[in-house]
């Protein structure tokens, strides 16, 4: 008389999200992002652990963003400070205003 | 091919960056490097007349930038007048081993690790190249600058949360195009 029907509950929609220890893909990648400046605090850390031990999206994100941070860190790349482009900016523009 | 034209208004913006990593890498030395870029500037813009058309305006400055290096070597050597060599002796036993001691320095950089960081440097740049304008200067001020969250929230008037939503589109396109360019 009754067709039992299966519902599947999301994990966005169960308890799971309100639980402490469970994070979004997005806020994985957050925490991620902080991590790779020394700026997720240890819980974060602890919540992008749980997530990367069965996320294979964080998984991959976290290989790719560490990759590009070890890259980064051994080609000692370097830039001109604001301040440092302004006073460039500022001498270049009165050679500018000369004539050539 | 479509023939390349030069706008020196737009240099500093553009390409200050660029030559400062290519100098820095080379001289190891901040101030020296600014003056050389600001060298190769003036010099772009008093041989504008020389520009073909046929490299970038970005290589053409390179090239300037080159021989610009090349003459500070040039006038850096012949005021000292002859070369300087440096030798550390741990102690006395090993007097005299200098020479070894010299070619087998683990510490020393070889000079293929020197061209490849220089390398990782320029595909670095060229991929911050294709990023738009805001996220490439909030991801220099953050990752190669190394400001603080604060600081950089306070100089360009963004929320915290404004700077990690930036940062983290800045890292996606930078891996993607590190992945295609370099690893």
């Amino acid at each position: 008389m009754y067709a039992k029907t299966l519902v599947l509950i999301e994990p966005e929609t169960s308890d799971m999200k309100k639980s402490f220890l469970f994070i979004s893909c997005e806020e994985a990648q957050h925490i991620c992002d902080k991590s790779q400046y020394g700026e997720a605090t240890f819980w974060e850390r602890v919540k992008l652990s749980i997530r990367l031990s069965w996320c294979k999206v964080t998984q991959a994100y976290t290989k790719s963003n560490r990759k590009l941070t070890n890259a980064i860190k051994s080609s000692k790349v370097d830039c001109l400070k604001d301040s440092e482009m302004e006073a460039l900016k500022t001498q270049f523009e009165e050679q500018l205003k000369k004539p050539h | 091919m479509s023939k390349h034209t030069l706008d020196p208004n737009k240099w500093i913006d553009l390409y200050s960056d660029y030559l400062f990593n290519y100098t820095i890498s080379r001289v190891n030395d901040r101030e020296i490097a600014k003056d050389l870029i600001q060298d190769t500037f003036i010099a772009g813009l008093k041989s504008m007349k020389n520009f073909k058309g046929n490299a970038s305006e970005r290589t053409w400055l390179i090239s300037i930038l080159k021989r610009k290096i090349i003459d500070y070597y040039r006038k850096s050597n012949s005021k000292k007048g002859q070369a300087e060599v440096r030798i550390n002796y741990n102690s006395e036993e090993n007097e005299g081993d200098w020479l070894e001691e010299r070619v087998a320095d683990p510490f020393d950089k070889t000079a293929e690790d020197e061209m490849e960081n220089s390398e990782l440097g320029d595909a670095i740049y060229s991929c911050l190249d294709k990023l738009p304008e805001k996220q490439a200067q909030v991801f220099k001020m953050k990752t190669i600058l190394n400001y603080e969250t604060e600081a950089i929230c306070n100089e360009l008037n963004i929320t915290a949360s404004n700077l990690w939503v930036i940062i983290h589109r800045a890292r996606v396109a930078m891996a993607e195009c590190m992945q295609k360019h370099w690893f």
